[in-house]
């Protein structure tokens, strides 16, 4: 039954039905997780005893970047998928990922370097995380790029899809560029194996935000998917239906 | 802490806000165009079935 | 390859590309020893990626054009064999002979003698590397018509660790200290490369000509 419901979430005009109605919902649960991740983080959180304020740029910079490497681990996998087993809905997102994945990796670059001049003196170095994250920038482009020059988007998907396989080597290189390079990045503190070494007070609504941000993807994927979808499937019947009705 | 210093940010405000905007623009933004995306290719849609409707 | 040896253009350019790009750095830069001997692993490293990414198009593209490519891949024998002699010869036309020419350059740049040996290691183990994934970039763009830009913008972020690698190297060697990490990681790279590679090409091919 469940393998039922995989498959008929695989049909475009179930899954842009579905996703539609769900796109509100997730939307709203988004929305209040950020006001409360902002307040909690902005308001309740206590300033830092050797930074100040302006560590409060944790709770933007770092959701960030785990969603960089989370939606090119999903455009990954679902280009692997889609690959494999040419299902559309799995090209469908892997594409519609890159440019959020791209609009994550830039803010927390840029979030970074707001972040690491007040504090390091520098606006950027080229240390191994920062180089690696900006590479990362520079392959969601590449996948984008390649989707886009490509007329015919069946095979477009799947050149951009092999891309965005080989690339994944870079995103071990960039989890682990801190523990194995010295550099001026800081070290990992909340994804060790062992207790976190941040104060419960400022990880809560870093954890908070990083929710928001997952969710924040969710929605927008659907969405966009739901658009790449019309546009794949546009000389079938549903989609001629859909848009007279409209 | 109290509303001026909460705009203050300890003296780091630009960057905190700069960061924080910065963050709001872009994420708004990418909903934004996407909404706009899809309602433009409706449209087209439309469009082009009234022209082969015309036409028949 | 054949082919690439009579059009001895096809050699001699990428070579002649790899010694002026050399030449012109301490011409632009100031010929300070001191500062050449630190840029100098980098710039011959750049100069070999620019020059490795200058010959990629010929891979496949003239195939592409006449139609041989199709030809070729409709053959009884595994398309990853066909890609790897491609990628062969591709090396041999490029890498090989900065590898013969850098020693050269090194000297031009006054790199230390250690510093040399260094960096033809680290040219023998990463100018492979560059022809391999090369090979998946442009299997990828092969049938675009301005596929040469986008291919530079694939390929590149996918060349810096080796760049990154292979430079650090050097800038060790010329030091004095260990370099034995950076190797082993290129040649980690070389394996990595060699083994998935073909098979990435081999895909893109079959995606590009579908």
């Amino acid at each position: 039954m469940f393998v039922r419901s995989l498959n008929k979430l695989a049909s475009p005009r179930y899954f842009y039905i579905l996703a539609g109605r769900l796109v509100p919902w997730i939307g709203v649960v988004c929305v209040v997780l950020v006001l409360i991740g902002l307040y909690w983080g902005l308001v309740i959180a206590p300033a830092d005893y050797q930074q100040g304020d302006s560590y409060r740029i944790i709770f933007i910079h770092v959701p960030s970047a785990w969603m960089s490497l989370f939606i090119y681990m999903v455009m990954a996998v679902c280009s692997a998928i889609g690959l494999i087993w040419h299902i559309k809905l799995a090209e469908v997102v892997a594409i519609s990922s890159a440019p959020i994945g791209a609009s994550f990796t830039f803010l927390a670059l840029a979030t970074g370097s707001l972040w690491g001049k007040p504090m390091w003196g520098t606006w950027w170095v080229w240390d191994a995380r920062l180089t690696s994250e900006l590479l990362l920038l520079f392959l969601y482009f590449g996948v984008i790029a390649l989707y886009n020059a490509i007329e015919d988007k069946r095979v477009a998907s799947r050149a951009a899809g092999i891309l965005a396989i080989v690339g994944v080597v870079n995103i071990p290189i960039i989890h682990y560029s801190v523990q194995w390079w010295n550099t001026l990045h800081q070290g990992p503190t909340v994804t060790k194996f062992d207790t976190p070494s941040i104060d419960i007070s400022m990880l809560i609504p870093l954890l908070i935000m990083a929710v928001a941000f997952k969710l924040y993807y969710v929605v927008l994927v659907l969405m966009r998917s739901r658009r790449e979808m019309l546009l794949r499937e546009r000389n079938t019947k549903w989609v001629q239906d859909l848009v007279e009705v409209q | 802490m109290s509303l001026s210093e909460f705009f203050h940010m300890g003296g780091y405000a630009f960057y905190v806000w700069a960061s924080y905007g910065l963050a709001l623009v872009v994420l708004i933004a990418n909903v934004l165009v996407s909404v706009w995306q899809h309602k433009k290719l409706i449209a087209y849609f439309q469009g082009k079935g009234r022209r082969a409707r015309r036409t028949l | 390859m054949l082919l690439a040896l009579r059009r001895r253009a096809e050699i001699v350019n990428p070579l002649l590309f790899f010694v002026l790009v050399t030449t012109l750095f301490p011409l632009g830069i100031g010929d300070n020893p001191s500062v050449l001997k630190i840029a100098g692993p980098g710039v011959i490293w750049v100069a070999a990626l620019l020059s490795a990414l200058l010959c990629l198009d010929g891979m496949f593209r003239s195939d592409f054009e006449d139609g041989s490519l199709e030809q070729l891949m409709l053959s009884p024998h595994p398309v990853s064999l066909l890609v790897i002699a491609k990628i062969t010869g591709h090396w041999l036309v490029t890498g090989l002979p900065l590898l013969i020419v850098a020693p050269l350059l090194g000297i031009l740049l006054s790199l230390p003698g250690k510093a040399i040996g260094v960096l033809l290691v680290t040219l023998l183990l990463g100018t492979p590397v560059l022809s391999l994934i090369g090979a998946v970039g442009v299997a990828l763009t092969v049938g675009l018509r301005r596929g040469g830009i986008i291919l530079s913008l694939l390929v590149l972020p996918l060349y810096v660790p080796v760049l990154i690698f292979a430079s650090t190297a050097v800038d060790a060697a010329a030091a004095g200290i260990a370099v034995t990490a950076q190797l082993y990681m290129l040649g980690a790279i070389l394996v990595l490369a060699f083994s998935l590679a073909p098979l990435a090409t081999a895909a893109s091919l079959r995606i590009s000509l579908s």
